[in-house]
């Protein structure tokens, strides 16, 4: 691995924490309306994954989606209109925190309820594999989502079809306030995978090399006609589940314990001691990022409103 | 023009749109090897095979989800549900998701969908496979909802539904499928969202579609033998709905009535009312009826089931009260 490599999920890691405490802040003062999820302490996950797909692979997630759509390259400045409603907003403002999407990217969203867009990573896939082509699809979801039926139904048939589907759990031990043991009789996410006819990997998701290569690892097995892939990435969330979480469902000390593992302390020290990077390489970068989120910020503040006239735009393609 | 019957032409119209574009392809299940729970897909199969054919597993939430996927990605998916009192498992799949999508995202993406689904009573299935659920799906903007009623409109309509860019609902009342009419043999498409006069008179507007147009058409038909002459609108699409040869024809009779085979509560009738005293208020000689459903669970017994639905005598008490 080149140490640029390293550097460029460096910055991508930061690029999101920093977001994401911007974000915090526009929400508290009323900037950012609606639910908004942060991806604090799970950075490696979206980067690590991302970082091992290649031109055409596709992304899909659920509604704790800034990361995922940072980790594609999609603007910043049109992520931060978005959340401020704006026009110039990368779904024009219809969106919102939840409903990020880069079609160019081939980032088909952010969505809302827990689950509904797995059969939509099917649906994608089932379209790469009708075409013959050698594309996959990331699926996101957390360990919440595995107990709705769209969880099921979607991994049987990519199951059955055989479709190029990596299906990413981002364990982060909680579906909003209750613990995956208070809701999932399985002792583990892994057992899950079998019933498929998967194999489930278990992945250290704090640490964005092993995730990367994990990642590489499902695509190649996809790509040599192994079929659907199953990893569960293990991982903390260390804010609350939105804004306005009461957080009195885990531990300050359950939180602290998890905040050692802080996977950008994790990429820091490997950074240190594989390359000798020094500090300031790092903190140069720290500034860089620094700016592109201030003039995000900048650029959704100024940015228009949509037009009332607008309401109707897009109900259908073909009115 | 040959006499074919509605299977036939919802079966001629799905065979010539995948014979045209590649990217038309079917899902659902029993669609495949056993030839459609209908008989629709017959032989589809075999001239297609499996990578246009796809039986699913019984799992409706992904076959919605999966054909919006796909949809997305740039196929043209015709999903079948085996009945409409399924698709209820695929609601948040079509109405919260397909129907969304395109607008959501400010216009990014496109669902080209179609989901096929026969619904309605009167064959002693009981009570939960019995439904005329269509305003439902209707309820929400983003989605098309299509419901022919001749073998003509079914199949200008489902070309015009796998053609366009936005999902469609297309139900089929399965007591229709025998019902024979003329179909051209050249290509031709009905637009969606256009409501058709399909037997016109000066003293009574009937609106009605699917099935319930015959039991409208029955009764304009005695309603002659009196010297009656009821002009019958087929909406033929719920959404977007076709108000104006409605009002049109309401401007001539001053009296409507709407013939619906769902519940009336929150229904068509209720929708075509309220339009009607919104736009057509100057006109209105009587209040606006409507025969629906009677609003219980539909029985089982032959009899019982039979007198929840919609009949002639129905229609015809409710245009003598509005004369």
């Amino acid at each position: 691995m080149e140490k640029e490599t390293y550097l460029n999920w460096y910055r991508q890691m930061v690029l999101i924490r920093r977001f994401e405490q911007r974000c915090a802040e526009l929400y508290q003062l009323g900037k950012i309306g609606g639910f908004l999820h942060l991806y604090i302490g799970q950075e490696a996950v979206a980067v690590g994954s991302i970082a091992a797909r290649k031109e055409g692979d596709h992304v899909i997630t659920a509604y704790r989606d800034h990361a995922h759509a940072l980790a594609v390259g999609a603007d910043p400045n049109a992520l931060m209109a978005e959340l401020m409603g704006k026009e110039t907003g990368i779904s024009k403002g219809r969106g919102g925190s939840m409903h990020l999407a880069d079609v160019n990217l081939q980032f088909w969203g952010g969505y809302a309820v827990v689950g509904g867009h797995l059969p939509r990573a099917v649906g994608i896939a089932l379209a790469e594999n009708y075409r013959g082509t050698d594309k996959g699809v990331l699926c996101y979801f957390g360990d919440g989502s595995s107990n709705i039926g769209y969880f099921h139904e979607s991994l049987n048939l990519a199951g059955v079809w055989d479709l190029p589907v990596v299906f990413i759990v981002e364990n982060n031990q909680y579906g909003m306030g209750t613990a995956i043991g208070r809701s999932t009789a399985a002792k583990s996410m892994l057992d899950r995978a079998p019933g498929y006819g998967m194999t489930g990997v278990l992945v250290n998701g704090m640490d964005v090399v092993e995730v990367y290569e994990a990642t590489l690892q499902a695509f190649e097995r996809i790509r040599n006609g192994e079929g659907p892939q199953f990893l569960e990435l293990t991982t903390y969330r260390f804010e609350g589940h939105s804004m306005g979480d009461p957080l009195r469902y885990r531990t300050k000390d359950e939180v602290e314990k998890w905040r050692e593992d802080d996977p950008i302390g994790i990429l820091e020290r490997r950074l240190h001691s594989e390359y000798g990077t020094e500090q300031k390489e790092l903190d140069k970068i720290d500034e860089d990022v620094e700016a592109i989120v201030e003039e995000a910020v900048l650029f959704a503040e100024q940015s228009p409103l949509p037009p009332l006239d607008s309401l109707f735009d897009n109900i259908y393609v073909e009115a | 023009m040959a006499l074919i019957t509605m299977r036939q032409a919802i079966t001629d119209a799905l065979r010539e749109e995948m014979l045209r574009d590649e990217s038309v392809f079917i899902m659902g299940q029993e669609v495949g090897v056993w030839g459609g729970t209908y008989a629709v897909t017959r032989g589809f199969y075999d001239e297609f095979g499996e990578r246009r054919v796809r039986d699913t597993p019984i799992s409706e939430m992904v076959i919605g989800g999966a054909a919006t996927g796909a949809a997305m990605n740039g196929l043209r998916p015709v999903a079948e549900f085996m009945t409409i009192n399924f698709a209820f498992l695929a609601l948040d799949a079509m109405v919260n998701h397909a129907a969304k999508i395109h607008y959501m995202f400010g216009g990014q993406m496109k669902v080209p969908a179609v989901f096929r689904a026969p619904g309605g009573g009167g064959r002693q299935l009981g009570a939960t496979h019995s439904h005329t659920p269509d305003v439902i799906f209707a309820h929400f903007p983003g989605l098309k909802v299509v419901s022919p009623s001749t073998p003509y409109d079914a199949k200008g309509l489902l070309k015009e539904a796998i053609r366009i860019d936005d999902p469609v609902l297309f139900i089929e009342h399965h007591t229709l499928y025998q019902l024979r009419g003329e179909v051209p043999e050249d290509d031709y498409t009905v637009p969606i969202g256009v409501s058709d006069v399909k037997r016109e008179g000066r003293d009574v507007t009937i609106v009605a579609y699917a099935q319930g147009l015959y039991v409208a058409m029955q009764a304009a038909e005695q309603l002659a033998h009196e010297g009656i002459e009821a002009e019958v609108v087929d909406l033929r699409s719920l959404r977007p709905l076709d108000m104006g040869p409605i009002l049109e024809s309401f401007r001539k009779t001053f009296r409507c009535v709407v013939v619906e085979e769902g519940w009336g509560s929150y229904g068509v009738g209720a929708e075509i009312a309220a339009r009607i005293q919104d736009e057509g208020f100057d006109f209105m000689d009587a209040p606006v009826k409507r025969v629906a459903q009677y609003e219980v669970p539909l029985p089982y017994s032959r009899e019982l089931e039979q007198s929840a639905l919609i009949n002639p005598d129905r229609v015809i008490e409710a245009v003598k009260e509005v004369l």
